[in-house]
């Protein structure tokens, strides 16, 4: 079942410039939610809501916390929520990221506002996965210490070289994967970053999976709006990123949109 | 105790409300909010003869109080419909009202031959699709083609035949006169507003179809308008969408001259919208000692 509702917003910060961190109480919810999954937001005096990726889940808290940056009037919207507003939510929506088993090692590639979702699904490994991060300057390089609280081995990059390493996360990934290659990797940033990260996984041999952003209506898989191309069984098919992703094995994305 | 119920083309819905065509796929979805038994019926999913993949994205660009979209008919075909969608669907307690588009004449007909039997309650011959190439709008923009596939589908089903029609026309009344002419049942009304948006960043239209079609609560009082001109123009029937979002929108469109309502893109914003319809109408009959909702339609009393 799916759960609409409005929940309490119990803690917000703002981390960086124009992006805000929300922890919203809603137990079910949370019970429910799996790495990698979404959740529709209303903003007040806008017709969609807006898909936001599940930064981390608190089973036992009954809290999940979604970590979004300001693009349009809409987000800017639900950036003006306080702490004790109540937020309205379609959620946990979507196909969340697969988890291998305890002791298998895991990179998790996160590009700009695509890092929240990877902090929920490095979490599940601990200090068997390292998280890349991609910023394009020091300012906006956010969550980097709570990849560490968690055990994760956080590597930054940023455009600039203010903080980390001066580069792409495409670069680090290459470095790390020679390091010690990873059971799986998981990714989630602008597609063009996808598209390089998907073709180093498949050089390597790696198995690499993919979440995908797209313009959202229903967010639940009934108005066929949100596609992306994808192959399967050798046929190319328009699927829908709400429903049949938001998270694809990296083979079956068309990365040419 | 409030009678909800209408008839619609001798078709009787335990209430008013039907989740509108492209709006709530097959049902599959909303079953995860709320039982489909709360609902009048389904329009399902836009059919055709065989699989559709539709447009590219992006398919959808919101706008004020609504949004433009260009699915371009996604589907899997009429085939898939018959052996996976409706047998699933005919367990759930609602009125299913299978929406066929035929890319042609012939192939709209050969559509609803292949219903028969199946045990749909109601076609809606969709001849208004703004975002496909061949059949869609071409057929309800033009009287003649509109009255030509609405006889080729009456010649091929018994089923009750409703059509869809095109807002995009100079005149809606004439369209309506020519389907009613070729055999339809009732028509339903009115189908997206053909629209546009562009990125000033780009310089690039932001659907990828470039145009789209409208539709939410921006587009309300247009079809108010046209449903109330198509009362007033034929005997057939009236389903009425176009921007509900409430009962007393649902309200508003039966006084106009509909029987029964469709809702669509405000499922988006509330996936509720189509129960709370349900129930904000049987406390506005109470509210208001209306003892039967059909007693309203087509009760406007104009100046």
């Amino acid at each position: 079942m799916y759960t609409q509702g409005k929940y309490p917003i119990i803690a917000k910060k703002a981390i960086a410039k124009g992006m805000f961190d929300l922890t919203v109480l809603c137990p079910k919810v949370a019970d429910e939610a799996q790495p990698g999954q979404f959740v529709q937001v209303s903003a007040e005096g806008f017709f969609l809501r807006r898909p936001i990726s599940i930064c981390d889940i608190d089973k036992a808290g009954g809290t999940i916390r979604l970590v979004f940056e300001v693009r349009g009037s809409g987000t800017e919207k639900i950036s003006e929520l306080n702490c004790g507003d109540y937020i309205d939510i379609i959620a946990p929506l979507g196909n969340g990221f697969k988890v291998l088993e305890s002791g298998k090692k895991a990179i998790c590639v996160g590009g700009g506002i695509g890092t929240p979702p990877m902090l929920c699904i490095a979490k599940k490994y601990g200090s068997n996965a390292r998280a890349i991060s991609g910023f394009r300057n020091s300012s906006i390089a956010i969550l980097q210490e709570e990849f560490r609280a968690a055990g994760v081995n956080a590597v930054l990059c940023t455009d600039d070289g203010s903080a980390g390493i001066r580069g792409f996360v495409t670069d680090a990934l290459r470095e790390e994967i020679k390091k010690e290659r990873p059971d799986i990797i998981y990714a989630c940033g602008p597609m063009v970053m996808l598209k390089n990260v998907a073709a180093i996984a498949q050089e390597n041999g790696i198995e690499c999976q993919v979440s995908l952003e797209q313009r959202m209506a229903c967010g639940v898989g009934a108005c066929l709006v949100c596609v992306c191309r994808t192959v399967k069984d050798g046929r190319e098919i328009f699927s829908h990123v709400c429903k049949d992703g938001p998270v694809f094995d990296s083979k079956e994305v068309d990365f040419s949109g | 105790m409030v009678d909800l119920s209408v008839s619609v083309a001798g078709v009787e819905f335990k209430n008013p409300v039907i989740p509108a065509s492209g709006c709530f796929g097959y049902g599959r979805e909303y079953e995860k909010f709320y039982p489909l038994s709360k609902l009048g019926g389904i329009s399902v999913k836009g059919t055709t003869r065989y699989e559709r993949m539709g447009n590219p994205g992006p398919r959808v660009a919101e706008t004020t109080a609504g949004m433009l979209n260009s699915v371009g008919l996604q589907n899997g075909g009429v085939e898939k419909f018959l052996s996976y969608e409706l047998p699933n669907l005919k367990t759930k307690g609602t009125r299913i009202i299978a929406n066929i588009a035929g890319s042609t004449v012939e192939e709209s007909g050969e559509l609803a031959a292949m219903l028969n039997g199946s045990g749909v309650d109601m076609i809606e011959l969709n001849i208004s699709c703004p975002n496909v190439k061949q059949g869609g709008a071409a057929f309800g923009t033009d009287c003649k083609v509109a009255g030509a596939v609405t006889k080729a589908v009456r010649d091929a089903t018994d089923i009750p035949l409703m059509v869809k029609l095109s807002p995009n026309v100079t005149s809606i009344t004439d369209i309506a006169k020519s389907v009613e002419a070729n055999g339809a049942d009732a028509v339903s009304l009115i189908n997206t507003l053909l629209g546009m948006r562009i990125d000033i960043k780009t310089r690039r239209p932001v659907l990828r179809n470039n145009v789209g079609g409208l539709s939410g609560p921006a587009v309300f009082p247009v079809a108010v308008r046209m449903v109330w001109q198509t009362a007033n123009a034929v005997k057939i029937p009236i389903v009425g969408m176009g921007g509900i979002a409430s009962a007393e929108d649902a309200v508003e469109m039966m006084m106009a001259g509909a029987s029964a309502v469709q809702v669509g893109a405000a499922i988006f914003s509330d996936p509720f919208v189509p129960v709370k319809i349900v129930d904000g109408l049987e406390r506005w009959c109470t509210d208001n000692g209306v003892e039967r909702l059909s007693d309203i339609i087509g009760t406007v009393k104009p100046w």
